[in-house]
């Protein structure tokens, strides 16, 4: 069997399933936030059940929207912090959140063999841990929070193997980029891709995350990574409940198995509208650019705040960019108060904000007008993603984004610091 | 029997373009419909007409995990949607609040934006009246065709708790 195979099995009364199979699967964990929640509360109210099968496995984080923009999202978060006091589900408030899939693995609410499922697409970022985590919607969450269950078709895995030493440039997020440009926004479909190869477990688990994240990207159900030494101390301090390692057998079943040589491939950026639109980043030509957002749940950890400090130290953001930097939790926040990032941010002419989804999707903090180009770190660049159906987003790692900030229009950190 | 008229799209049309996240600030299903697919088709929701359908190429609903897609298009009127391929999120939470979806890429071939469809959701029969063309639709796996008649998630989850507690 594969991870993905193990994984599921472990969470029946089966010892081996096969892709194509559906499953009645027990989760350890249930993720709902201040847009998908509302909906899941309403649908867990109509099946007339009094409480959820356990608050300890379930999460509501209000990360969108907020610190709230408006009346209308305002209410949303109160009928979900209502929910989280009379159930006693685990409920992290502004001050205390980050956006969700940061949060969790950092809460160490996320382990490795679990079973996550949330009202959240990139739920599979938590994939990066050695976890079966994938998104659905608020009805699906709403059954599982009654019944601690959840129906799912057993994907068939898709195994992707990186060779070689990036450049110094290169990290997840350009290793995910091009992939999808690769295979394309429906390349594995319904399929769990799983990530191996010297250069992947040559990136750190904050690389992992971002390459986990956009597995949904690629239309999968699923992006997972083996559990190594890396793992085992990122999750040393955190968790506090007992987990399992799986390992995928030798003679596991791939549908597919596809070969990289990171070594040829350079920073990419993926152009409107579409993540598979992914190019290296030497070869755009003269893209001017109104803003750049350097953050979200693909990009907004410690170390992509490091890539981006590392160029912006000493440079001004050009005069015709807003450049706006949100770290991805409360910790990430004082992880980069304490190594002095935001000073650098700040003195970079940079806006730093307290963590949100925010302009990631559109819904605050960073909106574009029509006719506005944006550079962000996040993982979709679909029509009006950021704003008006009019503007334009490109996807790129920090070092990129930071260095467009810099010159006004896309580069590579080259560049610049050259 | 459902019929209606053919709203036409093309390869992976996302759930931002079917509602942009800038309005999922409510979750009313009537809210929603008044913005579904704006950004890529801004006349649909006055042409829209109860009954209508949407077709689309590969991959209809990929992106975000957001219910109110489905449920945008469902209030919007429309009765079914057709696909080659759907994303697999969209697919479940149509399932779940009962918007019926049927793959058929030789359907969505066969027919331009404006014919009339005649749908047998039974026998996944579709029927072109302006062509006069039949195509079959991929039969549902026996799991989901159980799921869609105990009447969707919720009744077949409330069904299965009050078993247990027997
Ligand atoms: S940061 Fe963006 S992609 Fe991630 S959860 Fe928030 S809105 Fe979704």
């Amino acid at each position: 069997m594969t991870l993905a195979e193990k994984i599921l099995a472990a969470h029946t009364d089966k010892k081996k399933v096969s892709p194509g199979e559906f499953l009645n699967v027990r989760v350890d964990l249930i993720l709902a936030n201040d847009i998908t929640a509302p909906i899941a509360i309403r649908e867990f109210r109509r099946m007339g059940v009094g409480k959820v099968f356990d608050p300890g496995k379930i999460v509501m984080v209000p990360d969108h929207f907020t610190p709230n923009k408006d009346i209308a999202s305002a209410e949303q978060v109160k009928v979900m912090r209502e929910f989280c006091r009379e159930q006693g589900v685990i409920y992290f408030e502004v001050g205390q959140m980050g956006i969700e899939h940061v949060l969790l693995p950092e809460q160490g609410l996320v382990l490795p063999g679990d079973v996550v499922i949330g009202a959240d697409s990139h739920t599979c970022t938590y994939g990066a841990l050695g976890a079966f985590a994938t998104g659905m919607g608020s009805t699906d969450i709403a059954a599982a929070m009654a019944t601690g269950e959840i129906w799912m078709k057993v994907p068939p895995t898709i195994k992707l193997v990186y060779h070689g030493i990036p450049g110094k440039w290169v990290g997840g997020k350009d290793l995910i980029l091009y992939t999808i440009g690769d295979i394309g926004v429906d390349g594995a479909l319904y399929s769990v891709m799983e990530f191996t190869g010297e250069a992947v477990d040559a990136l750190s688990l904050d690389g992992r995350f971002t390459m986990a994240n956009m597995a949904i990207e690629a239309g999968a159900k699923a992006g997972m990574f083996r559990v190594d030494n890396k793992t085992q101390l990122y999750i040393k301090h955190r968790a506090r409940r007992h987990y399992m390692v799986y390992e995928p057998d030798s003679n596991g079943t791939y549908a597919r198995v596809i070969d990289y040589d990171v070594s040829a491939i350079e920073p990419q950026v993926a152009l409107p509208h579409s993540p598979a639109n992914a190019r290296p980043v030497s070869q755009l030509g003269d893209i001017k650019i109104d803003q750049v957002v350097i953050g979200s749940c693909t990009n907004g950890r410690i170390e992509d705040l490091q890539l981006a400090a590392q160029v912006l130290k000493g440079r001004k953001v050009h005069p015709g960019v807003r450049c706006i930097i949100i770290p991805g939790s409360q910790e990430v926040y004082l992880d980069a108060i304490t190594r002095e990032l935001i000073g650098v941010f700040i003195k970079s002419g940079a806006a730093v904000s307290t963590p949100t989804c925010g302009p990631c999707l559109g819904g605050h903090m960073g909106i574009l007008a029509s006719g506005e180009r944006c550079v962000a770190t996040t993982n979709r660049n679909f029509v009006g993603r950021m704003g008006s159906p009019q503007s334009e987003v490109y996807l790129a790692n920090p070092a990129v984004a930071a260095a467009s900030a810099v010159a006004g229009r896309i580069v590579g950190p080259d560049q610049i610091t050259a | 029997m459902l019929k209606g008229r053919v709203h036409k799209y093309g390869a992976n049309v996302d759930t931002d373009a079917i509602i942009p996240a800038r309005y999922l600030n409510v979750s009313e299903p009537e809210e929603l419909a008044r913005h579904c697919m704006e950004d890529i088709d801004k006349d649909f929701v006055t042409e829209v007409k109860p009954g209508d359908i949407i077709m689309a190429a590969t991959n209809f609903g990929c992106g975000s995990s957001r219910e109110h897609a489905p449920l945008a298009i469902k209030a919007a009127g429309v009765s079914c949607v057709i696909a080659g391929t759907f994303a697999r999120i969209f697919f479940r939470n149509a399932i779940n609040i009962g918007l019926p979806l049927l793959e058929c890429e030789q359907a969505v071939s066969g027919t331009e934006s404006g014919d009339i469809l005649e749908v047998d959701l039974a026998s996944g029969k579709i029927k072109n009246l302006t062509s006069g063309k039949v195509f079959a639709a991929r039969p549902y796996p026996d799991f989901m065709a159980k799921l869609i008649s105990s009447g969707g998630l919720i009744e077949y989850t409330r069904k299965r708790l009050a078993n247990r507690r027997i």
